[in-house]
């Protein structure tokens, strides 16, 4: 369904992107893990056209995507659920929604079909009905994830890229947050790329992995492998990180 | 006149011009809360809209109901075209070499106004006669009433379009994350097109309404560019109530500061205000600090 070949994608000089090929097939779970500063996000936001790749090619469903603005890339069924939330704070929560349907909007009837989706989301996700009319930046950390996540799938995607779902989030959140995942792509077929830091818990979701590390895919094989990869186990399964980097 | 009279005459008129200013300052605060950036401009759309309905009325003799919606039309094509020449291609630049930009932009359009048209200063007749009405002993001229009608029914729908179309949701999450705008399928440079544009035409509308009361010329942009500013920062940039408080109150303050003291200090009543809400209050005058701008 995605498939990256040799993807190439720079900041001004920093080359953030070195030869990167993935892909995924539907209906997958894929993870990306790496640590801090590998270019997990900048795979995601290449993907989305935020940071487009100088050189390589994305294909999603056989079409090229590569460089398509982001709203393009939205508008073909792959949505971002950005590192850090990034819910619209000053907004309601059913604002917020509603503009996840954006580009929806503009076909007939509409407004019936997104508010039927934001029902759903209220079911996925019963928190986030009973805080409807509150800004989205009052509200917890993993109330505004859910959010963040419900946003995206307001514009239906068939491709959901998340960015460190579990970033911060109780490991209790963290769980629900996960089975929604799995919900997603048992009743709705979803194929998912999920960006994570928490190894452990994200391979033992996945179907796949890769692991990345300074730019480059270093790693890559089904999860079960890659939980007893000595490597992988050595570098992010380590009970004390800390302990790792400071050797 | 008794006291009490005068000052109710002061405060109406004062409403009035404050109306005026709190147009002006939406658009200020309009840009801003898509771009970033002070739109030194905004003054000029306001002189546009004055002169440019003077010239369909003289030039082209079309009567005023036919000219006004014409001028709001040219000028927000100007504005449509200013974003699209000047601020589009520069998308990356740092936000100080666009307000650079904006000046440069404001007096290119003062440049052309006098070129096309002269330098002297025209009237535009009132909408509906100048017979004065008297309110409690207090008098005021119909196109006060205009003003003030026209004004409530822009900000009302100003209001509903941020708050109740998806397109002014839109913008205020472009405002209000720009990043997260664009992965949800906005596109953030059409949105800062509409920022103008709707700025052009509620500039242009200021212009054209007060026209009547004040006469307009090439080079009154500068002066109500200013003070709409000021009521934006009295309202912490909010294109919403705040500001249309701002300007209210700046209209009043400068019509009792021109009453009771003297005429001559009018024009510094803005500039006092605009000193001494940047120092103290930077937020805005009703606004929190660090509260977010919608
Ligand atoms: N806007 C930017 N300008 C310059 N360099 C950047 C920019 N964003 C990221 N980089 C660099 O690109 C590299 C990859 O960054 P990226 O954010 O993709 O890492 P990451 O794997 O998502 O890290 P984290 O786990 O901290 O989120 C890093 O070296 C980073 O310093
Ligand atoms: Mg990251």
């Amino acid at each position: 369904m995605l498939k990256l070949k040799n993807i190439n994608t720079y900041y001004g000089k920093v080359h953030a992107l070195k030869n990167v090929s993935l892909h995924l097939a539907e209906g997958e779970i894929v993870t990306l893990i790496g640590a801090n500063g590998a270019g997990k996000t900048t795979i995601l936001n290449t993907i989305s056209g935020v940071t487009p790749a100088s050189g390589g090619n994305i294909l999603f469903q056989k079409e090229e995507i590569n460089a398509l603005a982001p709203d393009r890339v939205v508008k073909l069924g792959i949505s971002q659920v950005p590192e850090g939330r990034q819910v619209f704070k000053s907004m309601t929560v059913e604002e917020n929604l509603e503009l996840g349907a954006y580009l929806r909007y503009r076909a007939r009837d509409a407004k019936a079909a997104i508010q039927k989706d934001m029902q759903e989301i209220f079911q996925l996700f019963p928190r986030l009905d009973e805080r409807r009319r509150q800004a989205a930046g009052t509200m917890s950390g993993g109330e505004q994830q859910m959010l963040a996540i419900g946003r995206a799938l307001m514009a239906r995607p068939k491709l959901l890229l998340l960015d460190e779902p579990s970033m911060g989030l109780a490991p209790l959140v963290v769980q629900e947050i996960f089975r929604v995942l799995q919900q997603l792509r048992a009743e709705r077929g979803v194929t998912i790329l999920l960006v994570e830091q928490n190894a452990k818990a994200v391979l033992k979701l996945a179907d796949r992995g890769y692991v990345l590390e300074t730019g480059k895919v270093i790693l890559e094989g089904p999860a079960d492998e890659l939980l007893e990869n000595a490597e992988v186990k050595r570098a992010y399964l380590g009970k004390d990180k800390k302990e790792i980097w400071e050797r | 006149m008794e006291l009490g009279t005068q000052l109710l005459q002061y405060l109406l008129s004062g409403l009035a011009t404050g109306a005026i200013y709190a147009l002006i300052g939406i658009g200020f605060s309009i840009i801003y809360n898509a771009t970033g950036i002070i739109n030194f401009a905004q003054g000029e759309f306001v002189m546009l809209g004055g002169m440019v309905t003077v010239f369909l009325l003289k030039a082209h003799h079309l009567p005023l109901w036919a000219a006004i919606p014409l001028a709001v039309l040219i000028v927000t094509l100007v504005g449509f075209l200013f974003e699209r020449l000047a601020i589009r291609p520069l998308r990356k630049a740092t936000p100080i070499s666009l307000v650079i930009v904006t000046i440069g932009g404001s007096i290119l359009l003062r440049g052309l106004a006098m070129l096309i048209w002269d330098k002297d200063t025209h009237s535009l007749p009132s909408f509906s006669g100048d017979d004065p009405i008297t309110v409690a002993g207090a008098t005021v001229l119909p196109q006060h009433l205009w003003i003030l009608g026209i004004t409530l029914v822009l900000i009302t729908l100003n209001k509903w379009f941020f708050s109740h179309t998806i397109s002014g949701k839109a913008m205020r999450a472009c405002s209000c994350n720009p990043r997260a705008a664009a992965l949800v399928g906005i596109d953030v440079r059409r949105m800062v097109l509409f920022s103008f544009v709707i700025s052009a035409a509620m500039g242009a509308l200021a212009g054209i309404i007060v026209a009547p009361l004040t006469m307009t010329s090439y080079d009154v942009g500068g002066m109500l560019g200013l003070k709409g500013f000021c009521a934006a920062i009295i309202g912490g940039m909010s294109s919403g109530l705040p500001t249309v408080l701002g300007g209210l109150i700046l209209g009043v303050l400068e019509s009792l500061g021109a009453g009771l003291i003297s005429s001559g200090y009018k024009d510094a009543i803005a500039f006092i205000i605009l000193l001494l809400i940047l120092f103290l209050r930077p937020q805005g005058l009703f606004g929190k600090p660090e509260s977010e701008r919608v």
